[in-house]
């Protein structure tokens, strides 16, 4: 049972803190909005980590400056302003609401809804094309043979 | 009318399929720079011979140039450095940021590969770097007479690379005479 619950343990991964400065903050609040900022500002020469996790030169540069603007006290949307003039937009992991992000941010919804309308049309369209039908168009003869086919089958 | 809407997932799918298609083609490392068009950024540095000496941005304008983001650290900027003198010996201005280096290692580089820049600016600590987008060196920006950035090519400048940037300066040179 323990030795169960040891290699358990060993499938969770703890998540590693890459990068670590040591920056003194103001206070407890700046600190915060530090690890939020470097959590989503992306690292522009790798790209597939924000600042506090990447390890490379330009991160640790831009942690500092990120660092430097807090302690002159300015706000986390001058910071990124700062960011998306040098680098673009593509250093916000989280795209700004604007005309060329519309897509980004309502388009999910919009194919939700779209998703809806086919499938509340498509189950409505079976509902009325289901009471339409009659219970069925057979003349005498045609029920007839239907009949005698279908008893030639429970014959076997 | 209702088979056609029984193409609208083949339509779908082509569309998506041409927009994936494009996306295997694009380079992610190749990023558009947020600075084309614009001013170079407003700089007090000093020059990597002098340390008294204070390069500004006015120090790059009059010409169209190419400016050049190094340092001795980085191992395709020794790749791209015969190119670049190459490119000197045409007949072009080239400006050179030594990046977060060190000074006597950057002037002994320049001692033993030859020197192509025009000026030398010597960004120990990266601000200028951060300033102009620098992301990792070696970088190469176009930039016209008034100092306004044209064009950014991230990696080493080589024969292909400089085929393309030439027609680039060469433009800007002829637009330049004819004002």
């Amino acid at each position: 049972m323990k030795r169960w619950i040891i290699s358990l343990l060993m499938l969770i991964s703890v998540q590693a803190v890459a990068a670590i400065d040591t920056y003194e903050f103001q206070d407890e609040d700046t600190r915060k909005r530090f690890q939020q900022l470097t959590e989503e500002l992306r690292c522009p020469k790798c790209q597939n980590q924000n600042l506090a996790d990447s390890n490379s030169p330009i991160a640790k540069d831009l942690r500092h400056e990120v660092y430097r603007m807090l302690d002159k006290g300015e706000s986390d949307s001058e910071i990124a302003d700062f960011m998306v003039a040098r680098y673009g937009e593509f250093v916000l992991y989280k795209p700004r609401k604007d005309a060329s992000t519309y897509v980004l941010w309502y388009g999910p919804f919009g194919l939700l809804l779209l998703g809806l309308i086919v499938v509340f049309a498509i189950t409505r369209r079976k509902n009325t094309a289901a009471q339409e039908t009659p219970e069925s168009n057979l003349d005498n003869e045609q029920r007839k043979k239907l009949n005698s086919l279908l008893d030639q089958d429970t014959d076997k | 009318m209702r088979r056609f809407f029984l193409f609208i997932p083949l339509v779908i799918f082509f569309v998506m399929g041409i927009f994936l298609y494009q996306g295997l083609q694009l380079d992610p490392t190749n990023l558009p720079s947020a600075l084309i068009d614009k001013p170079l950024p407003e700089f007090r540095v000093s020059s990597l011979y002098d340390e008294d000496r204070v390069i500004t941005e006015e120090d790059l304008k009059g010409k169209p140039a190419l400016l050049n983001v190094w340092a001795t650290w980085c191992p395709s900027c020794k790749q791209e450095h015969a190119q670049l003198n190459r490119i000197k010996e045409e007949g072009y201005v080239i400006y050179g940021v030594n990046y977060k280096d060190d000074r006597g290692k950057a002037k002994e580089w320049l001692r033993r590969y030859l020197d192509p820049y025009s000026e030398n600016i010597f960004d120990k600590t990266g601000s200028f770097g951060i300033n102009l987008g620098v992301y990792g060196a070696p970088e190469t920006y176009v930039i016209d007479a008034e100092g306004v950035i044209r064009y950014k090519h991230v990696g080493v400048v080589d024969e292909k690379v400089w085929a393309q940037l030439k027609p680039i300066l060469q433009k800007l040179e002829n637009g330049q005479e004819a004002k």
